[in-house]
């Protein structure tokens, strides 16, 4: 138990705790998971699920399952840069298996791997409600639409790693 | 004559401000509430009259929902706003967070008020970081002009709305999930009856509406309830956000009155892709069955015009296919959606949602036999109607009408090991089929 939730952390969470009853403390675990895992390496330990049930007052199991049962949520260390690729019908029929292979080419990974430097981890996503502007990604928090080789170049290039 | 209810801020710059809002007559409605403290029974009977139907998919009438709630009795009610968006195909949630956050706040503000709940949130779906933070920016703006907090402009009436970020899970979207999930839970649909109008978010009476259903408020109160009325057909008033993606030229959002025919519908998407003939159409997101293009062509976007021709509209989410799509790997990618996406909490889903899949998968590998699409559609059939929640009913679907409809593609597929549209390029791998070590993590998850 050597992790403990660092203040700024703390003061982000009160925040979202003000929105929700005084004894509905459970509401901010999803919102509490987020902000550990931002400021974690972007993946959840076990001791950092058991900091998180600690510091709402909940069992541990109820933060294990939460934790396990949404996508966005890593157990497993991943890398610093995380992107989601919509592979769902909308960006399928827009050639999202083009997409999915231009980046497994150029990143030498396949779906679900991390690059060997730390830097990205390549992963499938379900529909991003970004049909329109598909063929559809989503690198960390930002959307990216109308894919095609030459953007995700120019896109990987800005991330600078 | 199209961008008049919720996108009605689209030609302002930014369209997403308060000043453009307010230029466009939003927040009015608000004010006139509190300042001549119109009775709720008013309001409800507009909201009635102009026949809002709810925009999330299942089309019951917001009206009536909102009448469920008891708002004399006393005790903590609440309203939520679904932006849960995730039904693939749907994109018109994103785009009004967006384009138009205040309308959504405006429309919970009034939701609230009818049903006397002081507390409201919008779960808003956890890859939206964008919509987010403009949404919460908004709040901002309408906190400073007095719009939300105590005492609204002196009306006695308090009314805090805050959001609610969801973090992967399109089960999220089914109410009562949404409901577990914004208490912090796993989210497991609930057995209904009780429903959420008795007893809701931490037990309390609530009512969950979409986005899209909020922003349409704001308008019919301050247009009447005929104007609405009037823009649609009889039972399906007002305008719809439609999403439009798949083959056609110019995917996007749309609004356009209900009752608009599919043809016109395809114009103003650029029809479609040159060189290319329509072959099949989803007319309402990924769950609601497929209609192949001849009867597509000839339909209405309306709610019973839909259901007279055996599908559903929906959140009006229409996904376009040409004539080079071969049927059987959209089913199986839709397949692989919902095995995904199943909670894992009745056996029929969970389990039947990952036969469906496999079976359709194995198809596409070219190791099918002809047994399996009677299999297809027996599984199928022992899903629907057995499970607490519609994701169930949404898995199986699909199944029924690609069968039903294509079924001549799925036998081609089985006895030639290739796609009757793909025959010439067999050889072609597509790896984003082949999850098979998903689906095995996925069932010991159960």
């Amino acid at each position: 138990m050597g992790f403990v939730i660092s203040q700024s952390e703390q003061e982000e969470i009160d925040r979202w705790l003000l929105k929700y009853p005084p004894h509905q403390k459970q509401s901010a675990v999803l919102p509490a998971l987020k902000i550990v895992q931002e400021k974690n390496g972007g993946w959840l330990a076990t001791e950092h699920l058991d900091a998180v049930a600690d510091y709402l007052s909940l069992p541990k199991i109820a933060v294990y399952e939460v934790a396990s049962f949404y996508s966005l949520f890593d157990l497993k260390p991943v890398g610093k840069h995380k992107i989601y690729v919509c592979t769902n019908v909308s960006c399928m029929l827009a050639g999202s298996e083009t997409i999915v292979g231009y980046l497994e080419r150029r990143l030498g990974i396949k779906m679900g791997e991390t690059t060997q430097d730390g830097c990205f981890t390549l992963k499938e996503a379900e529909c991003l409600a970004a049909c329109g502007g598909a063929p559809a990604m989503q690198i960390d928090n930002t959307y990216y639409e109308n894919l095609t080789p030459e953007k995700i170049e120019s896109i990987l290039a800005g991330l600078n790693g | 004559m199209d961008n008049i209810v919720c996108f009605r801020t689209h030609h302002l710059n930014p369209p997403w401000s308060l000043q453009s809002y307010l230029k466009v007559g939003g927040y009015s409605a608000w004010k006139r509430i509190l300042v001549d403290k119109v009775p709720r029974q008013t309001i409800l009977a507009s909201i009635k009259a102009s026949a809002l139907r709810g925009r999330g998919g299942a089309g019951f009438p917001t009206g009536v929902k909102w009448g469920f709630i008891k708002a004399e009795l006393p005790g903590q009610k609440y309203v939520v706003c679904n932006s849960d968006e995730g039904e693939p195909g749907t994109f018109k949630d994103r785009e009004i967070l967006l384009m138009n956050p205040h309308q959504v706040i405006e429309g919970m503000c009034i939701a609230a008020y009818v049903m006397s709940a002081t507390v409201g949130y919008n779960y808003i779906r956890g890859e939206f970081w964008e919509p987010y933070q403009r949404f919460e920016a908004a709040l901002e703006e309408a906190k400073k002009e007095g719009l939300l907090g105590n005492n609204i402009f002196g009306s006695g009436f308090d009314f805090h709305l805050h959001t609610h970020l969801g973090a992967g899970a399109y089960i999220c979207g089914e109410e009562t999930a949404l409901i577990e999930s914004l208490e912090g839970k796993k989210g497991f649909p609930r057995y209904k009856p009780p429903f959420p109008a008795t007893y809701g978010l931490y037990g309390k009476p609530t009512t969950v509406n979409n986005t899209e259903t909020f922003a349409c408020v704001p308008v019919i109160l301050e247009k009447g309830a005929e104007w609405f009325l009037k823009l649609g057909v009889p039972g399906n008033g007002g305008t719809k956000i439609f999403s439009i993606s798949g083959h056609v030229n110019k995917p996007g959002n749309y609004e356009a009155p209900l009752g608009i025919s599919f043809q016109e519908l395809l114009k103003k998407a650029g029809g479609v892709r040159q060189g290319h003939a329509l072959k099949a159409v989803i007319p309402g997101g990924s769950s609601v069955p497929v209609l192949p293009a001849e009867v597509a062509s000839t339909l209405n976007m309306d709610y019973e015009s839909l259901a007279k021709a055996g599908s559903l509209l929906g959140a009006g989410s229409i996904i376009v296919m040409d004539e080079t799509t071969c049927m059987v790997k959209v089913l199986a990618r839709i397949a692989h959606f919902y095995t995904q996406e199943s909670c894992g909490q009745c056996t029929p889903c969970r389990e039947g949602a990952g036969w469906l899949w496999r079976i359709v998968h194995r198809i596409t590998q070219g190791q099918g036999s002809l047994k399996d699409i009677e299999l297809l559609e027996d599984v199928a059939n022992k899903i629907m109607g057995r499970t607490i929640c519609a994701l169930g009913d949404a898995a199986a679907m699909p199944v029924l009408s690609f069968i039903q409809h294509f079924r001549e593609e799925f036998v081609y597929y089985v006895q030639h090991g290739k796609s009757v549209v793909y025959s010439q390029r067999t050889s072609r791998s597509r790896k984003f089929l082949d999850y098979s070590g998903e689906v095995g993590g996925f069932i010991s998850f159960g």
